[in-house]
C-alpha cells in the first residue's frame, strides 16, 4: 500500500526542510511543521479508515519480497496507535507554536520534534525487527535533545541521565537482535515468529526475552527501569513532556513489549508473570511517590509510572478482555495525560511557578486552562462518565476473570490513590482563593490561542473517550488491535497472507 | 566460544563503567564500550571461519563468504552511536559550564 511510507518520510522530509530555511525564514518552521503533522494525522486516519475494513496494508520497501527487504505494515494495532500518536503530536505541535516564544532558536525545536515524530510512526510501521530499533533510536536521541532543548541546569541533567539510562537500554535492545538473528537467521519479524514456533521453550529465547524486557521496559518506564523519567518529564519544555508520557513511552515502550512478546516470540506464562509483577511494582511505587511531590510536572510524572503500570497489567492478563481494556486504557491516557501536561505548561505560564505550595486560582485567572485540567484530572482519576473509568475497570474485571482477586485488589487500591493524589495536588491549585497569592509570581502571562486551541481540543476528546467501547469505527479498531494481539504469533501468516 | 565470552565481558565491562564511574566522561566511554561490544558481537555472529568478504563478481565461485547482512547492520548501529555519544559530550560539556564539575553526585539539582 503506497500511503504507508510517507507517514514517514513527511516529517523526516519536514525536519530537514525545516532546517534548510529556518535560520533565514523564522516564521516558516512552525507553519511546516504543523502542516507536516496535519498531513501526517490525514494520512494516518485514511489508513486506520482502510485497516478497520480488516485488511492488513503492507508496503515493501524497494519491491523486495519478505523476508528479504524492510516491509512497512499497519495492522490493527498499528494504525490504532498511529492515530494517538499522530492526533496527539499533532495538538501538541500546534500548541509548542504558542508556548516555544519565549526560546530562542526555535527551528531546532521543531525539527528535533518533527525527527521525533517520525521516528514513532516508523517503529509502529515497521515489520522488520532492526528498523524498528534504529527507529526507536531516531526517535529516543531527538528525545535527549529536546529535553535539554531549554539549557537549563536542570534540562541538562535530566536529559544527560535520560540519556545514559536509554542508551543502556538501546545496548541490551541491540544486543537481543543480535541474538536472535543468530539463531533465526532472520530480521524480518514476521519470519521470525515463523521461525522461533518450534523453539518456544530454548534457553536462548529466554535469555532474549530478559534482554528485550529490560530494554523495552526501560523505554516504558516499568518500575525497576523507571528513574529516567521523573527527571525528563519535569524539566523538559511542557509540549515535550506531553509528547514523552501521551506518545513516546507507550510506542517505545508498551506497543514494543506487546508486538514482539506477542507477535514475535509468543507469550508465554514465565513471560506474564514477569510483566505483571513489573506492572503491579509500578502502579504502587508511582502512586505512592506521587504524593509527596511538590512540583506539579513531577506529580504527573510518578502518576504517568503508575498508569503505564495500569496498562501493563491488562497487558499481562493477557485474556481478551485484559487486552482491550490495555489499549482502551492506553488510548485514554494518551489523551489525558497529554493533556495534563499542555495544562501544567499553561499553569506554569500563567502562575509562573511550577510549585504546587504556591500556585492558586487557576480557574479564576484562566478558566479554560482550570477545567481542562480538571477533565483530565477527573479522567485519570477514574470518575464514571470519562474514559479512565471504564479503562481502570474493564482492567479490574479481567484480574476478577482470569481468577487473580489480589491483582484486582491491588487495582482498585491504587485507583484510590490515584484519585487522593490529584485531589491533593490540584484541588488547592485550581480552586484554593488565597489573596495573598493573587498577585505573586513573576508569571501572569495570557495564554495565547495557539495554546488555548489544542487543550480545548484534547479537553472533548477525554471526554468523549469513554463512548469508543460503544460500537463504530473507532470500536472496531480497537477490536482489530485486540484480535492482532490474541491472534499471537499468527501474526506471521497474517502478514505474509497480505504481502502474497 | 571464547571469543564470545570475551565479547560479552567487555559488555560487562563498558556496564560496570556506566554504574559505577562518577566521571560523566568515563560514564560516556563507558556507553562507548557497551556499544561497541554489542556491535561486535553483531559482527562475531556473522562470521564463518576461513570466510571471505562478501562481495560478488560474475567471474568467481564463492564457497566461503562471511554473512552480509550483519555488517550493513552494524554499519547503522555505528552510525547512532556516534549521535549518540556526539550528543552526550555535548551535554556533558554544557553542564561543565552550567556545574563546574564533571562529578555525576554533584550534579544533583533535580532530587525529590
Amino acid at each position: 500500500m503506497a500511503l504507508l511510507p510517507y507517514v514517514v518520510a513527511i516529517p523526516l522530509g519536514a525536519a530537514f526542510l525545516i532546517l534548510l530555511v529556518g535560520r533565514r525564514f523564522k516564521a516558516s518552521s512552525g507553519v511546516i511543521a504543523v502542516s507536516a503533522v496535519f498531513c501526517v494525522t490525514t494520512l494516518s486516519l485514511r489508513i486506520a479508515s482502510m485497516v478497520a475494513t480488516g485488511k492488513i496494508l503492507c508496503f515493501k520497501m524497494g519491491n523486495w519480497q519478505p523476508p528479504f527487504g524492510i516491509p512497512l505494515v499497519a495492522d490493527g494495532l498499528s494504525a490504532l496507535m498511529l492515530v494517538i500518536a499522530s492526533v496527539v503530536g499533532l495538538l501538541v505541535t500546534i500548541y509548542s507554536v504558542g508556548y516555544i516564544r519565549v526560546y530562542t532558536d526555535r527551528w531546532k525545536y521543531y525539527a528535533l520534534m518533527m525527527l521525533m515524530i517520525a521516528g514513532i510512526n516508523g517503529v509502529l510501521l515497521t515489520g522488520d525487527i532492526f528498523n524498528l530499533f534504529v527507529c526507536l533510536e531516531i526517535a529516543s536521541i531527538a528525545t535527549y535533545a529536546l529535553v535539554a532543548y531549554g539549557l537549563e541546569d536542570e534540562s541538562l541533567e535530566a536529559s544527560f541521565k535520560y540519556a545514559v539510562m536509554s542508551s543502556v537500554g538501546s545496548c541490551f535492545i541491540l544486543l537481543g537482535i543480535a541474538f536472535l538473528y543468530s539463531f533465526t537467521s532472520t530480521l524480518n519479524m514476521a519470519d521470525m515468529a515463523s521461525t522461533l514456533v518450534s523453539h518456544r521453550t530454548d534457553k536462548v529465547v529466554y535469555f532474549v526475552s530478559a534482554l528485550f524486557m529490560m530494554g523495552f521496559g526501560l523505554k516504558a518506564a516499568l518500575v525497576p527501569f523507571h528513574a529516567w523519567l521523573p527527571y525528563a518529564h519535569s524539566a523538559s519544555p511542557s509540549p515535550v513532556s506531553a509528547m514523552l508520557s501521551g506518545v513516546s513511552i507507550k510506542v517505545l515502550g508498551i506497543y514494543a513489549i506487546a508486538r514482539i512478546f506477542y507477535n514475535v516470540i509468543g507469550i508465554t506464562p514465565a513471560v506474564q508473570s514477569v510483566i505483571i509483577t513489573f506492572a503491579v511494582l509500578s502502579m504502587i511505587t508511582g502512586a505512592v511517590l506521587a504524593f509527596g511531590q511538590k512540583d506539579i510536572k513531577r506529580v504527573f510524572a510518578y502518576s504517568s509510572i503508575s498508569q503505564i503500570g495500569f496498562i501493563a497489567l491488562g497487558l499481562g492478563i493477557s485474556t481478551p478482555l485484559g487486552l482491550t481494556g490495555a489499549i482502551f486504557y492506553l488510548l485514554n491516557h494518551s489523551l489525558f495525560k497529554s493533556l495534563l501536561f499542555l495544562g501544567a505548561g499553561s499553569m506554569e505560564r500563567i502562575t509562573g511557578t511550577r510549585d504546587l505550595s504556591k500556585m492558586r486560582n487557576v480557574i479564576e485567572s484562566s478558566p479554560l486552562t482550570g477545567y481542562a485540567t480538571l477533565i483530565g484530572a477527573l479522567s485519570i482519576s477514574g470518575i464514571p462518565p470519562f474514559g479512565g473509568f471504564w479503562g481502570k475497570l474493564l482492567i479490574i474485571f479481567s484480574c476478577l476473570q482470569a481468577g487473580r482477586p489480589v491483582l484486582a485488589i491491588v487495582a482498585v487500591g491504587v485507583s484510590a490513590l490515584t484519585i487522593a493524589y490529584y485531589f491533593k495536588a490540584l484541588v488547592p491549585a485550581l480552586f484554593g482563593n488565597d489573596a495573598a497569592f493573587r498577585v505573586a509570581g513573576i508569571g501572569g502571562k495570557r495564554i495565547t490561542f495557539a495554546m488555548a486551541a489544542p487543550m480545548a481540543v484534547l479537553a472533548v476528546l477525554t471526554a468523549v473517550a469513554g463512548l469508543i467501547l460503544l460500537p463504530g469505527t473507532a470500536n472496531t479498531l480497537l477490536k482489530g488491535s485486540v484480535a492482532v494481539l490474541s491472534s499471537g504469533i499468527g501474526y506471521a501468516e497474517s502478514i505474509f497472507g497480505a504481502i502474497r | 566460544m571464547t571469543v564470545y565470552i570475551m565479547c560479552l565481558a567487555l559488555f560487562s565491562v563498558g556496564l560496570y563503567c556506566v554504574l559505577r564511574k562518577r566521571n560523566l566522561i568515563k560514564i560516556i566511554i563507558g556507553i562507548g564500550i557497551m556499544e561497541y561490544a554489542a556491535n561486535l558481537f553483531f559482527v562475531l555472529v556473522g562470521y564463518r571461519a576461513q570466510g571471505r568478504a562478501p562481495i560478488y563478481a560474475h567471474d568467481q565461485v564463492i564457497e566461503k563468504m562471511v554473512d552480509p547482512l550483519p555488517q550493513a547492520v552494524v554499519l547503522t548501529s555505528i552510525v547512532i552511536a556516534l549521535a549518540v555519544t556526539l550528543l552526550l559530550v555535548t551535554i556533558a560539556m554544557r553542564i561543565y559550564e552550567k556545574y563546574g564539575t564533571f562529578d555525576i553526585t554533584k550534579i544533583d539539582k533535580l532530587k525529590g
